[in-house]
């Protein structure tokens, strides 16, 4: 029996199929995992991510701790409620976790993957040495993820006027407080929506509004789908701790500026740049019938060999994708190998859709 | 749980076979079949004047989760293939005992009585789980 969110026993009455998902008990799905990605593409669903880790950073050195912590910088975070995304990165230049970083009234606030969060809270308490800094893990917190065109609107109509208001200034990649919940506008699916954290015993009746006013619940596998079509990665399937975030279609998160920050990581990033010929993360595109799927070899004519990261079935466009690392030199075809055929596919930027439009 | 039809008989690798009333056999997943599977996007048919043997691969079933054999649950040739499934996969998944993949005609009549009836198949099914 793995971990269960305080939503677990909702899921199961909405007919969920359970599965584990880096140890906790989580919804795959509540019926059709496509049927379910469409609605969040057409109109909006609700996600429970309470799995996933929140971390509160406060103390008068907070702001340098995570300057040296985090390969984008924080000090760009002008005022409270701006959020960034970021790597945390190991002193080899790879990648320990990918993050979102809020700055708040108290401090800053992370949420990191659910997967790693023993990982990464030995990391973060191991760096506070020499900082005045204290991190503290809000496991009291639950999390449900609104997201489509129509998230905003419907939320603003559930929620009190306070928090309507609150929403409905709320800017793109920014979070604040309301309350005892806090909401931000950001997601992992390229719509528009809300990440809502909520005390935990206040989920279960959010939850159950929200789908008594019909709102779709969503499972895992169309979380999957989304964030795959919109060119998000997964981290520990699109990089792990021995990929650099330069292989990672994650070098536009690197803040090089001020050449006087040295965060983790910065050194080996640096010789990286300059020397090596890093692969790159790129897209694929099946145009015939078939999946391309994790782990299955690319072919590059001429160049060499990559391998795919991601893939699955894209309900939006039709057909089916994939992130894959592959030479850096690669061109716009290539070749993949499924069940011991090699099936040609178009190489693309690696992001398929976004605000329901598709891109490639 | 799962729906088995007592009309019809079933290979143990989850394919439903119906006996029609001209002696040719329709074949299918079953409804337990469909739900491991999650939802269907490719379905890959035998081609018309193939001649399978019992539990020679006779097409994929291709879902968000994984790519699935079909095995022929009884010998015959190939006398007709599903077209519909080619746009509409999900119909597989919607109605599994309504969506024929392909239809044989059997070379040795005999081969169905070899196959479950429902409440062996419904028995193998528990035994997996």
């Amino acid at each position: 029996m793995g971990q269960r969110t305080p939503l677990y026993d909702q899921h199961l009455a909405l007919g969920a199929k359970m599965v584990d998902f880096g140890g906790w008990d989580m919804p795959l799905h509540y019926g059709s995992q496509v049927e379910e990605h469409h609605q969040v593409r057409r109109d909006c669903g609700v996600f429970d991510v309470s799995h996933m880790t929140v971390v509160d950073v406060a103390g008068s050195q907070a702001q340098a701790y995570l300057q040296r912590l985090l390969a984008n910088d924080v000090a760009r975070l002008a005022q409270v409620g701006k959020a960034l995304y970021s790597a945390m990165l190991n002193e080899r230049g790879g990648v320990v976790d990918d993050l979102i970083v809020y700055l708040t009234q108290e401090g800053y606030r992370l949420v990191v993957n659910a997967s790693t969060r023993d990982k990464d809270l030995a990391w973060l308490q191991a760096q506070t040495a020499g900082f005045d800094v204290r991190i503290n893990e809000r496991a009291d917190l639950a999390m449900l993820a609104i997201q489509g065109p129509q998230a905003r609107a419907r939320i603003m109509d559930i929620v009190t006027q306070v928090r309507a208001a609150l929403i409905q200034e709320l800017k793109p990649f920014h979070g604040l407080a309301a309350g005892d919940w806090f909401i931000g506008r950001t997601g992992y699916t390229g719509e528009d929506g809300l990440e809502i954290m909520l005390p935990a015993e206040q989920a279960p009746d959010f939850f159950s509004e929200l789908v008594g006013a019909g709102i779709s619940p969503i499972g895992l596998g169309a979380r999957d789908t989304l964030r795959l079509e919109a060119g998000l990665n997964l981290y520990g399937q699109d990089m792990n701790e021995d990929i650099s975030p330069l292989a990672a279609n994650m070098g536009w998160t690197i803040a090089w500026e001020p050449v006087e920050r040295d965060f983790i990581g910065r050194s080996a990033l640096q010789a990286q740049r300059e020397h090596n010929e890093q692969p790159r993360l790129v897209g694929l595109v099946l145009e015939e019938r078939g999946v391309l799927r994790a782990h299955q070899v690319v072919r590059v004519n001429g160049i060499g060999e990559g391998e795919i990261t991601s893939g699955s079935f894209s309900p939006t466009l039709g057909k089916s994708i994939a992130l894959a690392r592959v030479p850096a030199n690669t061109g716009e075809r290539a070749e993949v190998e499924i069940r011991n055929k090699w099936y040609p596919v178009r190489v693309v930027k690696p992001t398929f859709v976004r605000h329901g439009k598709v891109l490639v | 749980m799962s729906d088995i039809p007592s009309d019809l008989r079933y290979a143990a690798s989850h394919e439903w076979a119906r006996l029609e009333a001209d002696g040719s056999v329709s074949v299918g997943i079953s409804d337990h079949a469909q739900q491991a599977l999650g939802d269907v996007v490719y379905v890959e048919l035998p081609e018309v004047g193939q001649h399978l043997q019992a539990g020679q691969q006779a097409g994929v079933v291709e879902s968000v989760k994984a790519a699935s054999d079909i095995y022929a649950p009884v010998s015959g040739e190939v006398i007709a293939i599903n077209e519909t499934l080619a746009d509409a996969p999900e119909l597989v998944n919607s109605a599994p005992y309504g969506s024929w993949f392909f239809r044989l005609q059997p070379s040795d009549p005999a081969e169905l009585d070899r196959l479950l009836a429902a409440d062996a198949y419904k028995a193998s099914c528990d035994a997996e789980a």
